[in-house]
């Protein structure tokens, strides 16, 4: 079963998120923010090459240009490669774990995977970033020494940064699963 | 909880036959090792198990049915499967099912509890595919099993999918039989193709055992020697320590012993270790002869030869000519012109002697030379390492002028600030150490008051001099300590981590992520387990 619904992150740009059921104990949320627009990129590389044209009638030396051009594609690549991530994948497996994937604008995807074993409560936090109180999603891991004990905060969706109706739905299926996961080792 | 079964790639498209594997009751999850051709003769199957299970400590069981329908459904088949529960009996007994022409299994578990099967247990299985050879050749288990372990019991502090990793990585002696075995029993995993070995691994590590053993007596002689009584004696001690060289030789006969030890190494982290400090000494070595190389061909030993002298003289002349410009009026200051006089002829018979001292030295240089050129074969950083020593013995009169300079300095500053506290009335108090109040008499405060104002005339010329040499011996100092840092590069760079990761990525595996393949409503999950490659996670320092 698969829906896909709007919303709206932190700074007001477009969110999409995407369900994915795969079974009553799966379940997968693919956050997508905005796409890398090209208006912002030409505007970018307009005033770094104007920049640089500037540099280049006051020293008249041609490898300011060349140079500007090379910092350009540079910038732009590592920008692609490290900075800028397109969508943001959670997928909690009941008795297994929850992976957390980022995919970053040039493809790369890096993922992280927490034994359940490790999971003590997914919550919604509040946090004062600037001006503003936001809400976050994070998961709760246990104190492998005192199981009674958080040892760890992990936040989730840290880049796409989603509002909270968006956080609430998120935090409802995941409650769903680990009620379950709770009640079936609870009994033998 | 969800009943896990991890799946081989290797076994999806085996033939029909029973499911080899180890129960974990701790995670509900069945993990397949290989798979059990017909036709068979159940007691072989169960002496088979129990040699493995004997070897290796891993409760191996039959799990299951195996079943791929490559023609039509036999319903003979389907009964005979059944009828095999009642042999080996396990609870659950899984009844995993490949259709041709679709890609989804079907999946069942049944329980003994209850004599009809439950429809109700199909849709909690999942299924989950990984990789055999990459689990097993990654270090993802945790390290090896406490002797006073059972069979069957799990260790207590691996838990998860850290235990799923250190069966199959235990049950190694499963996957030595393979197709071409004349053996009673026909299994299938990944290595039924044939074992995977090499040659040269084979015969590296049956020659290793003799050659560590012959190189560690020698390593353990040469270590004897050198921690001796006879080099606690105070020259020689001292020599020791300041000379860089020894220090580096000390260093590799260390990492040469731990790398021909004869004992096992106990972790991955410790195998790394070895393997990266032993390429670091291969690629020393190799570089030490290319540049011996390069020095004997030509005869550049002796053009360097020819060249020092003149360089050490320039030295000289530079700084004599710096020393002119101190006694003169440097930077527009005008210095006190006794004192400067004294020191900058006392500095100048310094050099005078030192030159002297250089030419003296040169008709043994060229020798000198090709001598210690012939240790670059012990490696590189021993050269570079010699290398710095070398420039600190002709530098040596820079180090001398820098200590006469800082001496008188300090001296200078020390006398200062006693006189500056008489001249307000206060002494410092060595027992209380601190600042106390102090009446003097006249003669002292007054003898003290002109010393005072000697030495603050005095203080310009002195602390120039002290500036100029200090420059001087920390530009010395900054030109060893590069050498230095090169010779750290050269030793602790952990090169054979970092071609692991280039040419094999599993190995350095420090994680697993799961993909979800294409599923179908009422059909079992399934997803394929792969390792994330982090390169931190295996480089020990």
């Amino acid at each position: 079963m698969e829906d896909e619904r709007s919303f709206l992150d932190i700074c007001g740009g477009p969110l999409t998120l995407r369900r994915r059921y795969y079974s009553s104990y799966c379940r997968e949320f693919g956050l997508s923010s905005a796409r890398l627009s090209l208006r912002s990129v030409t505007a970018v590389t307009c005033t770094v090459w104007l920049v640089a044209y500037g540099l280049f009638t006051l020293f008249e030396n041609s490898m300011i240009l060349s140079s500007a051009i090379f910092i350009t594609i540079l910038g732009l690549l590592g920008y692609l490669h490290f900075v800028k991530i397109d969508q943001e994948t959670l997928l909690i497996i009941d008795s297994l774990g929850i992976q957390m994937t980022s995919s970053y604008a040039s493809g790369k995807e890096s993922t992280t995977f927490i034994e359940m074993d490790k999971v003590k409560d997914v919550i919604v936090n509040e946090a004062i970033y600037m001006q503003k109180v936001i809400y976050y999603l994070c998961i709760l891991l246990k104190d492998p020494v005192k199981p009674h004990e958080i040892s760890q905060v992990v936040p989730v969706f840290q880049s796409t940064k989603p509002r909270l109706d968006c956080l609430i739905e998120v935090y409802r299926s995941c409650q769903e699963i680990l009620a379950r996961q709770k009640a079936t080792s609870a009994s033998p | 909880m969800v009943l896990k079964a991890f799946f081989p790639t290797c076994c999806a498209s085996a033939d029909s036959g029973l499911l080899v594997g180890r129960w974990v009751p701790e995670q509900n999850s069945a993990v397949v090792l290989a798979v059990v051709h017909f036709p068979f003769i159940p007691i072989q199957v169960k002496e088979l198990l129990a040699q493995v299970q004997k070897v290796s400590q891993v409760h191996v069981a039959v799990l299951g049915t195996w079943c791929h329908r490559q023609q039509e459904p036999k319903e003979s088949l389907g009964h005979f499967l059944e009828g095999l529960g009642a042999i080996f009996s396990h609870d659950p007994w899984l009844q995993l099912c490949r259709e041709r022409g679709t890609r989804f299994w079907s999946c069942k578990a049944y329980h003994q509890v209850s004599t009809t099967p439950d429809k109700s247990i199909e849709d909690q299985v999942m299924l989950i595919f990984y990789d055999q050879r990459k689990v097993l050749l990654s270090w993802l288990h945790p390290p090896t099993v406490l002797p006073d372990c059972q069979a069957g019991d799990t260790t207590a502090s691996a838990g998860g999918l850290a235990d799923i990793f250190d069966t199959v990585a235990r049950s190694e002696v499963l996957f030595q039989n393979n197709q071409f075995d004349e053996g009673p029993v026909r299994l299938s995993h990944w290595q039924s193709e044939g074992v995977e070995a090499s040659i040269l691994v084979e015969l590296t590590k049956q020659a290793s055992g003799p050659v560590c053993l012959l190189l560690a007596s020698l390593l353990s002689l040469l270590s004897a020697v050198s921690a001796c009584r006879l080099w606690k004696l105070w020259p020689l001690s001292f020599i020791r320590r300041k000379l860089s060289t020894c220090e580096q030789l000390q260093h590799r006969l260390k990492h040469l012993s731990l790398i021909f030890s004869t004992q096992k190494a106990q972790s991955p982290t410790q195998l790394m270790k070895k393997a990266n400090m032993l390429v670091s000494v291969l690629i020393d070595v190799a570089l030490g002869l290319l540049l011996l190389s390069w020095l004997h061909n030509n005869n550049r030993i002796g053009q360097l030869a020819n060249a020092l002298v003149p360089v050490a003289d320039r030295v000289a002349e530079e700084l004599q000519h710096l020393l002119q410009w101190l006694m003169g009026a440097p930077a527009g200051l005008k210095m006190n012109r006794a004192l400067d006089q004294v020191l900058g002829r006392f500095f100048l018979y310094h050099i005078h002697l030192w030159i002297s001292y250089i030419h003296l030295m040169s008709p043994f240089i060229e020798h000198i030379l090709w001598h210690v050129g012939l240790s670059a074969c012990l490696g590189m950083t021993v050269a570079l390492s010699i290398l710095s020593d070398i420039i600190a013995l002709l530098t040596f009169h820079i180090y001398c002028f820098y200590v006469y300079g800082a001496r008188l300095y300090c001296l200078k500053i020390y006398g200062l600030s006693s006189l500056w506290r008489l001249f307000r009335g206060k002494k410092w108090n060595v027992l209380r150490q601190r600042v106390d109040s102090c009446s003097y008499d006249l003669d002292q405060l007054f003898i003290g008051t002109l010393l005072f104002t000697i030495l603050v005339f005095l203080l310009p010329t002195t602390a120039l001099y002290y500036l100029v040499f200090t420059l001087l011996r920390l530009l010395v100092v900054t030109v060893q300590g590069m050498i230095h840092l090169l010779v750290d590069l050269i030793n602790s760079l952990p090169l054979y981590s970092l071609g692991l990761r280039l040419c094999r990525p599993y190995r350095l595996a420090a994680g697993v992520k799961f993909r979800v393949l294409e599923q179908e409503a009422g059909r079992p999950l399934r997803l394929l387990m792969q390792g994330i490659t982090v390169l931190c996670a295996f480089l020990p320092l």
